[in-house]
């Protein structure tokens, strides 16, 4: 199955043999190829990864039994706060679309570049300083900030801790993602090549175009709040300050304005990813092409409406909790479409199950679970109940990380082979997936329960009526650290010394894979003029 | 949907009519001060922002070239216009309906 | 339905994508405004006869002469007279200059009378009118720091002009960065009646 016999791909490193003879970090950090700028969103995004990974492998540690003291309590709460900033700014919300979005956005599209090469070189370098401020936030000032990853106050006011730098950094994060999500609209809008019609373009592309608009218009709401809490503590506004005319709840409206938007952002491309996987290995057309597309419009645009359902037990007046409960919802059924037109798309279809596959079935799994788990809390009666306890936990680590992470895995096995031009080890690939899986729903699985039993999330400590609950999660989390040690190890090993992948491994239709991998640096070298659909595949199929 | 498709070629504006938008920017200036000399209660308020859309509408559709524009960027800027509307308005389904002594 | 590249619209919609946002980052500020306006309705019209509608007034004039002379820039340059748009922009920026010194004097004189954010000043003040000063102080100063960056954008464009960077068919730069400076003045419209004239 494996064409390593491909001819001239043997000393052909495309866009990652070295630039006009220039070697070194200068040829990548200066560059404005988005094949190198994706590449390196990719590395700082799974480097981070691993940090926020051993934070929450700290955290359950610390919680596996009762009364441990492994970490002191403020340590704790500076660690589950940073575990937060980490996974949120820095890996989720750039996660597919800075990464795999720049990578592919303009290969899907057939445009050499995307349309402000020099504003995306700068949205990395943005997102680099980011990440730096906040890295100097932890070890500066007076402690690592400890209000958790939603700087609720009136605590990030009156805190010691260093929230005012950690504010600034989210700004500057911020920033980055609005230029990334400006280039991305003016691409898919400017540069489609000759027949690239909207119909024709790949649902990837599709869930690109919808998550970039969130960003372009509700990231500059998340500027506003960090600038406004930064200027509470910098200044003494006081407009949150009840005791001073202020009203809090204000600040937790602007706040959810942007970050309720924001799981949109992690999750969208995620669904992207498996719209594209998922044909691919079904050998057949994608079933309702057109429902897939519009409903990816349909969830940017009706989930910027339900923020204020994260706000049902503040004091909120009944009449907005009924309300948001309402179009909290509404916004599943979007999301239900596609659950729907995926499973329908593998409905009789000739099925490889190949590692991306694996992945996103996985990817289905846990994100039905999630979102499922997502309703209960959206009705205003069962909410006040689970409100802030584990269950939110588990409802948004099955989303975000069973949902965006798998979808992110699933998308390395998709699209490594055509990044480095190689092949990872197969049947490793396959049992990593099930040791994630494994570990994720024994990790998650109990945080449930334990919610519903009344277990509050961010707590340093807990009654022994939570203690096997807690242990079992612990033990989960083990499995899953060893379930990633694999994965990456294994395609790690397989870019470095896997057997050449050839063009077009999977027998995909979308334009990519009609270059050579990697790809060359000026992507295609004459410009593709398109002729059909993204999932027209050949009758004979790619494979052998 | 589709972008810049038939986009009319760039249209210069004649000094002329800049400076008429001009004089009628502070026409409306003198207007809404002379207003607010008056006391309408709350209508102030109103009428106030009432001149300053009319004066923004000015603004965007001859300084900022928006009237011979696209149905593109037309229609985006009215789309971030309903999306300002949406989050004042959802936020004031809160803060409108609180229980009295909830504040 | 062949698309040819086009540089020049595309280099127009990113650049209103920009301004979309910069919209909705003065619009949460607004929505602050909003919300407290609904609950202090008296003390902010108390408030706001602190401060001196003419002088707000004088600035709206200001800015919009500048935004003139900004629009008429590019209608000089595109009739291929660069001389001329090299002057309306200096005006431009002048006058961009003294609504800022305009806005210096103003905060100045609050600050000589103990009002400045967070001032035992402000903190003496019933709850809703310190809060109109808090949201006067964040809406001006953001919006002052645009103007300031509008200002220096300017320079930057005039300096290009200079040495003849900028041609006549191709204005995307000028046209961006006036884009830009009237969004700036377009903010000021609102701000103008919503601190000054609700007395």
């Amino acid at each position: 199955m494996n064409p390593a016999g491909h001819p001239d791909a043997a000393d052909d490193r495309g866009f990652l043999a070295p630039p006009g003879g220039r070697r070194g970090l200068g040829s990548w950090v200066f560059s404005t190829d988005h094949k190198r700028i994706g590449l390196l969103y990719l590395g700082c995004i799974l480097a981070l990864f691993l940090a926020g990974a051993l934070l929450g492998l700290a955290m359950r540690l610390k919680l596996m039994t009762p009364g441990n003291e492994l970490l002191a309590a403020q340590t704790y709460n500076a660690v589950f706060t940073l575990h937060g900033v980490i996974m949120i700014f820095l890996v989720l919300i750039p996660s597919i679309p800075a990464s795999f979005g720049n990578f592919l956005l303009p290969l899907h599209i057939g445009a050499n570049d995307v349309a402000f090469p020099r504003l995306n070189l700068l949205s990395w370098w943005l997102y680099l300083a980011g990440a730096l401020v906040a890295f100097v936030s932890i070890f500066s000032g007076s402690g690592a900030p400890d209000t958790g990853w939603t700087f609720y106050v009136p605590f990030s006011q009156r805190t010691t801790t260093n929230v005012s730098v950690a504010v600034l950094a989210v700004f500057i994060l911020g920033f980055s993602s609005i230029l990334t999500g400006l280039n991305f609209v003016t691409t898919i809008h400017q540069l489609r090549a000759p027949g690239l019609t909207w119909r024709r373009l790949s649902l990837f592309v599709w869930s690109l175009y919808a998550t970039a608009w969130i960003q372009v218009l509700a990231t500059p709401i998340l500027g506003i709040t960090a600038l406004l809490i930064f200027s509470e503590r910098v200044l003494n506004l006081g407009l949150f300050d009840a005791s001073r005319g202020g009203d809090p709840l204000l600040y937790q409206h602007l706040f959810w304005i942007y970050s309720h938007p924001a799981v949109y952002i992690m999750i969208l491309p995620a669904m992207g990813v498996v719209s594209d996987i998922i044909p691919v290995f079904a050998r057949k057309r994608i079933f309702g092409y057109k429902m897939i597309a519009f409903s990816s419009l349909a969830i940017a645009s009706v989930g910027s409406l339900v923020w204020a359902h994260h706000m049902f037990t503040s004091g909120m007046s009944d009449l907005a909790v009924l309300v948001f409960s309402f179009l909290t919802f509404i916004v599943a059924v979007p999301s239900a479409i596609k659950v729907f037109n995926w499973l329908s798309t593998l409905y009789k279809g000739s099925i490889s199950l190949e590692p991306p596959l694996l992945y996103t079935l996985g990817f289905i799994w846990m994100f039905s679970v999630g979102g499922l788990s997502g309703l209960a809390q959206g009705a205003a009666g069962a909410n006040i109940h689970v409100h802030d306890t584990y269950f939110v936990v588990a409802h948004f680590h099955y989303v975000i990380f069973g949902g965006t992470g798998l979808g992110l895995f699933a998308a390395l096995h998709f699209w490594l082979p055509k990044m480095f031009g190689r092949m990872y080890n197969r049947r490793r690939a396959l049992a990593a997936f099930w040791v994630i899986l494994a570990g994720m729903n024994l990790l998650y699985f109990p945080m449930f329960i334990l919610g519903l039993m009344g277990m509050p999330r961010r707590y340093y400590d807990y009654l022994p009526q939570f203690a096997t609950g807690q242990f079992m999660s612990t033990v989960g989390s083990w499995i899953l650290a060893l379930g990633l040690l694999l994965m990456f190890h294994n395609l790690y090993a397989g870019l470095r010394r896997g057997p050449l992948a050839g063009p077009n491994p999977w027998g995909a239709a979308t334009l990519e894979w009609t270059l050579p991998s990697p790809p060359p640096r000026e992507n295609f070298a004459q410009e593709p003029v398109v002729h059909k659909g993204p999932y027209d595949f050949p009758r004979q199929g790619g494979h052998a | 949907m589709d972008p810049g498709d038939n986009q009319p070629a760039p249209r210069i504006l004649s000094s002329r009519l800049l400076t008429a938008v001009w004089a009628a920017l502070a026409c409306l200036t003198g207007l809404t001060m002379l207003l607010a000399s008056i006391d309408l209660g709350f209508y102030n308020v109103l009428a106030a922002l009432a001149i300053a859309t009319a004066k923004a509408l000015l603004v965007i559709a001859f300084f900022m070239h928006l009237k011979y524009e696209g149905r593109l960027l037309k229609g985006l800027l009215f789309l971030a216009f309903v999306l300002l509307a949406i989050f004042i308005g959802l936020t004031f389904l809160d803060l409108a309906f609180r229980a009295p002594g909830q504040s | 339905m062949p698309e040819p590249r086009r540089d020049q619209a595309g280099a127009k919609l990113g650049m209103w994508l920009f301004l979309y946002s910069e919209m909705v980052l003065f619009g949460g500020l607004f929505l602050l405004y909003a919300a407290y306006l609904h609950r202090y309705q008296p003390e902010f019209h108390r408030a706001a006869q602190g401060l001196d509608a003419l002088l707000g007034g004088i600035n709206t004039v200001v800015l919009i002469t500048s935004s003139l002379f900004m629009a008429l820039s590019l209608t000089a340059l595109q009739t291929g007279q660069p001389g001329r748009c090299l002057g309306m922009l200096a005006l431009t920026v002048l006058l961009g200059a003294s609504f800022l010194v305009n806005k210096a004097l103003e905060w100045g004189e609050k600050f000589q009378h103990g009002i400045y954010p967070g001032s035992p000043g402000v903190l003496a003040l019933p709850p809703g009118e310190g809060t109109f000063y808090s949201l006067y102080f964040a809406l001006t100063g953001l919006h002052g720091l645009h103007v300031l960056v509008g200002v220096v954008l300017l320079g930057v464009v005039m300096l290009m002009l200079w040495r003849g960077r900028l041609r006549q068919d191709h204005p995307a730069l000028l046209e961006n960065a006036g884009l830009y400076w009237h969004l700036v003045d377009l903010i000021w419209l609102f701000l103008f009646p919503l601190f000054y004239l609700i007395t």
